[in-house]
């Protein structure tokens, strides 16, 4: 049973959690993502997976106390299981030596990057690292990723530490050489991304998590065109080539749903969180 | 044994089944047939010639043992009745309800030939109802053979393989990916004509049977085929399905409100978002609803988008009604709720907002050429004919693909050009442990016919397993 073995509070509504789950640690890969339930009429939410122990058996994941179903799960404590927990799913990301990596996470994907960044290590490549948050206080790992990285920047959108929003970036990129790029975090910030590494030609790859209900092909909810094909963010990705994805479609469809996610959070910061405890 | 035939003139009109009225179901997700009562059952099971050669077990894919079970009902016994059925067909309150057995048993009933064929769905629903009503009683176990069975997918036919082999003394574990057990009787078909509790009920049967159901266990994933085989299972059965969703890939298809039939009906179904926020997972439709196909998936479709409120719900097909591959009685149902189908239309693209939400669909008039490779008429776009619907929502139902993840994870695997396992009458595939059935070998077919599968399998598994030395 997916039972939580650690937590902790990274940030302000941030969250780790280490699960119990040997066959899912067994096969996991970086790049690849859970779906997890966490109640009777729960929804099913993909979470990306953060960090591999095959040797304990666990995975853990980073989650943003947001919606309905991430605020619920801020409320379990070690010790307690997640009814419901599918995985490894996705294709995994292509780990291998290109050479010169840079690599730029946001929000709460900074999470899976410090597996994504220790892998890219161990493969040889030598590895810049971009973080990057709204402000100051919801940034995290910062040592464990400058430790992991070769060089190492942080950024956030009111200057509050490191950098002021994406814009060094553009000197960066044309400084230094960089073989490939891997951007994870918020759509806005990976096409930011994108829009600075594609003059330049870095080939770069995004990680894409619309929104999705089974998670395994079945119901298309989380398409996404790119380079004018359609393709399903669950079993083609969740990594895309980032020149060629319709970031302005897959912001509107990731908004779908966005009054129904809104009653659903009111309701339950009303209601559902005491009947929670 | 010559039991005395009923003399009485024959009886030409079947016991019509009680319903909801359309005026009322067109509104709740309750069942909308309601079922025989014990003297409507008996009158129906009356009709029945009892033939000493009887056509109709002939038409059943499980074969179930018709004239018997029908004859225990007429002199009430309805514990040996559901027992009979349940010798061959572990899912009756499925069968009983989601069979076309019009194309089955009841199409090859003797007394069909002078008016209506007995209801054996009916009476089969009838039974199985009785009992879950009672109490199921708890199966016999048989002595243990020490061979263990995966089963992967816990669908219509893996269920049935899976309680086939429990039934003859194997270990066995049936994996489901998603999170509850039942596959498209779970995600795919409506409450209101197949309530989840009573696929729970039958699940939990087979549970009884000894059968150790894994959920959110993705085979070819969370394990592929051969480690199973390491794992210490002696066979596999793969009854993955048909469950990719197919697209018309036109333009505007990826807007929101654009679902296939499948995200449509999981949500709705599987997640319950008919009772949202009640329960976490939205679903929008708007007022003014299309479905595009003809099958009972776009019947399904149409008639939860009426459930969930839409004022207009339209049914858009590319051929005539005439070639509509949806049972007659799912699309009297639809057409009594209200529902209304544009025959003889293609859509050809779909118009968005500002926001990226759809709001009109473009189609064109067909009309019908020769005959294509399916035998039905090929419809062809009459130039010029395109017009605008209005519409807050569409959902693509024209057809569903089979699972790949098996295929692409099992090495040595025979798969066709369509992407479905091959496998002989008997489920046996091209390698020498594995089986297969439903739908991942035949394509999108019936509920029955992947159980039937799923029994041939069963009994093809258990000769190999006591060959196989251990």
């Amino acid at each position: 049973m997916p039972e939580i073995v650690s937590l902790r509070e990274l940030a302000p509504k941030i969250k780790l959690f280490e699960v119990k789950a040997p066959e899912i640690s067994d096969k996991a890969k970086p790049g690849q993502f859970i779906i997890m339930v966490t109640e009777e009429k729960g929804e099913r939410i993909p979470l990306t997976i953060a960090d591999i122990d095959s040797e304990k058996g666990t995975i853990s994941f980073v989650f943003n106390e947001v919606g309905k179903t991430t605020k619920q799960l801020g409320h379990f404590k070690k010790g307690d299981i997640i009814p419901n927990v599918l995985g490894p799913l996705g294709t995994p990301s292509e780990i291998k030596n290109f050479g010169r990596v840079l690599c730029v996470a946001g929000g709460v994907m900074i999470g899976p990057m410090l597996l994504q960044v220790r892998a890219l290590c161990q493969a040889g490549n030598r590895v810049t690292t971009v973080i990057g948050a709204r402000i100051k206080k919801l940034l995290f790992f910062e040592d464990e990723m400058k430790t992991a990285s070769h060089k190492f920047y942080v950024a956030t959108d009111d200057g509050s530490e490191g950098y002021s929003g994406l814009g060094f970036l553009k000197d960066v990129v044309s400084k230094e050489k960089f073989d490939r790029c891997v951007a994870m975090g918020p759509v806005v910030m990976m096409k930011s991304v994108c829009e600075y590494t594609k003059p330049v030609g870095i080939p770069t790859v995004v990680t894409l998590m619309p929104i999705m209900v089974d998670g395994m092909g079945m119901c298309g909810a989380c398409r996404v065109t790119v380079g004018g094909e359609t393709k399903f963010g669950c079993v083609d990705g969740p990594e895309f080539n980032g020149h060629l994805v319709d970031f302005d479609e897959l912001t509107k469809r990731q908004r779908m749903f966005l009054p129904e996610e809104r009653l659903s959070s009111l309701l339950w910061e009303k209601v559902g969180g005491e009947v929670f405890g | 044994m010559a039991e005395a035939k009923p003399k009485p003139k024959l009886q030409k009109e079947a016991v019509q089944m009680p319903k909801q009225k359309p005026e009322v179901r067109r509104h709740n997700f309750v069942e909308v047939a309601i079922g025989y009562s014990e003297e409507q059952a008996l009158a129906e099971a009356n009709r029945c010639l009892q033939c000493p050669k009887p056509k109709c077990v002939s038409g059943c894919p499980v074969e179930v043992e018709i004239p018997a079970f029908i004859k225990f009902i007429r002199e009430g016994n309805y514990d040996a009745s559901v027992k009979k059925v349940k010798e061959k067909n572990s899912l009756p309150a499925v069968c009983g309800r989601v069979c076309p057995q019009e194309e089955q048993c009841q199409k090859q009933c003797v007394v069909g030939k002078a008016g209506d064929p007995i209801s054996i769905g009916r009476l089969e629903r009838f039974v199985a109802d009785w009992e879950r009503q009672r109490g199921i009683d708890p199966p016999k176990k048989p002595a243990p053979t020490g061979r263990k069975v995966a089963i992967i997918g816990a669908g219509p036919a893996g269920v049935t393989a899976a309680a086939d082999l429990a039934k003859l003394g194997h270990e066995v574990v049936m994996f489901e990916a998603l999170h509850l057990p039942g596959g498209v009787l779970m995600y795919g078909i409506p409450e209101f004509r197949l309530p989840k509790s009573i696929v729970q009920a039958e699940i939990d049967y087979v549970k009884k049977l000894g059968v150790e159901v894994r959920v959110d266990s993705l085979v070819g994933r969370t394990y592929t085929i051969p480690e199973l085989m390491k794992k210490g299972f002696d066979a596999v059965f793969v009854g993955t399905g048909a469950g990719l969703p197919m697209f018309m890939k036109i333009p505007g298809e990826n807007l929101g409100g654009v679902y296939s039939a499948n995200e449509f009906l999981i949500r709705v179904n599987l997640m319950k978002s008919y009772e949202f926020p009640n329960y976490d997972t939205p679903i929008r439709i708007g007022k003014h609803v299309a479905v595009i196909g003809g099958g009972n998936v776009a019947m399904d479709s149409a008639r939860c988008a009426l459930r969930l409120g839409a004022e207009e719900v339209c049914i858009v097909y590319r051929r005539s009604r005439e070639e509509m591959p949806a049972r007659l009685e799912e699309i009297e149902n639809a057409e009594e709720e209200g529902i209304v189908c544009k025959f003889l239309a293609n859509p050809v693209r779909f118009i968005g907002d500002e926001k990226g939400w759809v709001k009109a669909m473009e189609c064109i008039c067909m009309e019908l050429g020769p005959p294509d490779e399916s035998g039905r008429r090929r419809p062809v776009p009459i130039k010029g004919s395109e017009f605008v619907m209005d519409i807050d929502s569409a959902i693509v139902a024209i057809g569903r693909t089979p699972n790949p993840i098996i295929q692409r994870t099992t090495e040595g695997l025979q798969v066709t050009k369509y992407g479905t396992i091959v496998a002989d009458e008997n489920g046996k595939t091209s390698i020498e442990c594995v089986y297969a059935g439903g739908d991942i070998v035949t394509g999108e077919a019936t509920v029955i016919s992947a159980m039937g599968a799923g029994k041939k399998a069963a009994r093809a598994i258990h000769e190999y397993l006591m060959k196989k030395p251990k």
